[in-house]
């Protein structure tokens, strides 16, 4: 039975993982192009929930929304001031950008809101539910159904709309969208706002379960790339599948071998992919 | 008269290299002076792999840790001099860099970046945890040195001159292989993989042997470090402002080039030093965030560093002068 609980708390926990690794995978996907700052964007999310609980009050639906919407624009500024410029540029600028995004937004952090943990307050989401014996923390559930929810959502905007399609036509082929009246730099830019946004709201949600610290962000986008690793780099059901492996495996080997060692566990699952499947269980090679 | 251009300048960087502790011989310029020479061993020994080949690594710590605790380790299990753990240490390396080179480098650059980046976290968590190498709190080295072998010296200056010695052999044989086959090799790959393979250029054995070269004098780099300090722990072997370090200092001189490191070392250590000096204790965080802000302006304007930003502004006579 307790290892039920672990499994059902694995699985809850790893639906946001999936969240905010299907912004990591559609920038991927569209742009070839690794965001190593996404880990960052889920701490300011968490962040941005804290303040606006302290500053303007009310419940996960508030902070989630201006969670999602502060990391959109966050998203959408970068992509205009930094990324459109190096995804023309060499390997080198490609990847020291993000990187260094990742450094300089990591320690704003720790500046402004010091390397301590800290917890939202109390919301309206508390208390524990029993089904079927298993004990299960209120906030857990709601954040897991949640996130599974949004990344379901997000899986239909980009294959069921009109929007979505032309996302998917610049990622296939930049040229002949723009002959059909798309603009690549537009739709960029919104997935980029999108992306952040995913991790944006997933890091709201985990701030409503879990208490953090500006290092977070560092774990997050590690456990990001293992994730689309696992999925295939560029499917967003792909990252669902993977992110709710991940979080079983980690609570598992969390349980088992015991807390510290959950991320070795995990990182070696990625090492061990990259030799043996590298393009991912969904991914075609 | 062209032939004699690169010899002059390595002349010149040598002379001033050697004089260096002469003219300042207090301990705090000293100190400084220690810290850029590793700074720029471990750079340059990055470069081969990001800059030459364009094989950007950011999770080089991986061999600077192993190279920085092998000396340790078997100074305290079997009381070795700190000195045989170095090709132990540079043979773990060269290891570790065949088992993330060869699955990673079939692949797209962007996966030999996030391979190295987990595999550096991986190891670091991992000897957190393990007893033997002393697990969070670390091995320290010999206290006084029970003899010449030790290499445990009072003084900055042995230090200063073993180090200095170690970058001369690294940008020696840096500079011998730029002009063979190996060097050409690395070019013609960071140029377009697929027109080096082409041509004929064996791309994934000419990037695993530039790895392991690159290793090899990274986990030199972290030796010297243990063996100067007399500690080490998984942060300062492992962590991944050591990688961060790395990338920035060549990236900033400019990636790629023989001096690159050295200029991009010469700039950032006593931007370093007066950082920390100036805002205290508490200033590391405001380092890093200077850190993160010039990577992302290099990133965005300038992906040739210093070097390349010179050769754009230089009026003509003295490119001409300088020019190799």
């Amino acid at each position: 039975m307790l290892l039920l609980q672990v499994i059902v708390g694995g699985l809850l926990l790893g639906a946001i993982y999936a969240l905010f690794s299907s912004g990591l995978t559609l920038i991927w996907g569209m742009m070839n192009f690794i965001n190593f700052a996404h880990g960052e964007f889920v701490m300011l999310g968490m962040y941005a929930a804290l303040l606006t609980v302290l500053w303007l009050g009310g419940g996960p639906a508030i902070f989630g929304f201006t969670s999602a919407f502060a990391l959109f624009v966050l998203g959408v500024a970068i992509y205009l001031s930094l990324i459109r410029y190096v995804l023309r540029g060499p390997m080198l600028s490609q990847i020291l950008s993000t990187f260094g995004l990742a450094l300089l937004l990591r320690y704003t952090a720790f500046f402004i809101f010091s390397a301590n943990f800290v917890s939202l307050p109390q919301t309206s989401l508390s208390g524990t539910v029993d089904v079927a014996g298993i004990l299960m923390p209120v906030p857990q559930l709601v954040a897991g159904v949640v996130a599974i929810t949004l990344t379901v959502g997000l899986h239909l905007l980009l294959t069921r709309t009109a929007v979505g399609s032309k996302l998917l036509a610049v990622s296939e082929d930049r040229t002949a969208a723009m002959l059909m009246g798309i603009r690549p730099d537009r739709m960029q830019m919104l997935a980029w706002g999108l992306s952040a946004a995913a991790a944006g709201i997933a890091g709201a949600l985990m701030a409503t379960a879990y208490p953090w610290s500006p290092s977070v962000g560092e774990t997050f986008g590690l456990t990001a790339f293992v994730v689309v690793a696992l999925g295939g780099f560029g499917s967003v059901p792909g990252a669902l599948y993977a992110g709710l492996i991940i979080g079983l495996i980690q609570a598992v080997s969390a349980f088992w071998f015991g807390p510290i060692y959950k991320d070795i566990v995990v990182y070696a699952l990625f090492v061990a992919l990259l030799w043996l499947r590298p393009q991912g269980l969904m991914g075609k090679a | 008269m062209k032939q004699n251009v690169p010899l002059r300048n390595a002349a010149m960087v040598v002379a001033g290299l050697l004089l260096y502790p002469l003219a300042f011989s207090e301990p705090f310029y000293l100190d400084i002076g220690v810290t850029f020479l590793l700074a720029a061993i471990s750079a340059s020994a990055w470069n081969i792999v990001g800059g030459y080949a364009g094989q950007v690594s950011v999770g080089h710590s991986m061999f600077f840790g192993f190279g920085a605790y092998a000396p340790l380790l078997f100074y305290n299990l079997f009381g070795w001099p700190p000195m045989a753990g170095i090709p132990i240490g540079i043979a773990a390396s060269i290891v570790l860099a065949i088992v993330i080179g060869v699955p990673t480098f079939r692949l797209t650059g962007h996966y030999f970046s996030m391979a190295t980046i987990a595999v550096a976290e991986l190891i670091r968590i991992f000897f957190g945890t393990w007893n033997l190498v002393g697990a969070a709190i670390g091995l320290q080295g010999p206290a006084t040195a029970r003899g010449w072998w030790d290499l445990t010296f009072r003084s900055e200056i042995p230090y200063y001159y073993i180090f200095l010695a170690v970058l001369a052999l690294l940008l020696g044989l840096t500079y011998a292989l730029e002009r063979r086959r190996f060097g050409y090799s690395l070019h013609a790959i960071k140029s377009g993989e697929r027109a080096a393979r082409s041509l004929g250029v064996p791309v994934q054995l000419t990037k695993i042997r530039a790895l392991a070269f690159s290793a090899t004098f990274t986990s030199v780099a972290g030796s010297l470090y243990s063996l100067k300090t007399g500690f080490i722990d998984p942060e300062s072997g492992f962590g991944i402002l050591i990688s961060v370090q790395m990338v920035i200092i060549a990236a900033l001189g400019g990636a790629g080039t023989l001096y690159g490191p050295l200029v991009g070392a010469l700039i950032l250590i006593p931007l370093q030093t007066a950082t920390n000096t100036w805002f205290g204790g508490g200033g590391s965080g405001l380092t890093y965030i200077l850190y993160g802000g010039i990577i992302v302006l290099i990133a965005r304007y300038e992906p040739g560093g210093v070097f390349e930003l010179w050769h754009r502004i230089a009026p003509q006579r003295w490119r001409a002068k300088s020019a190799t």
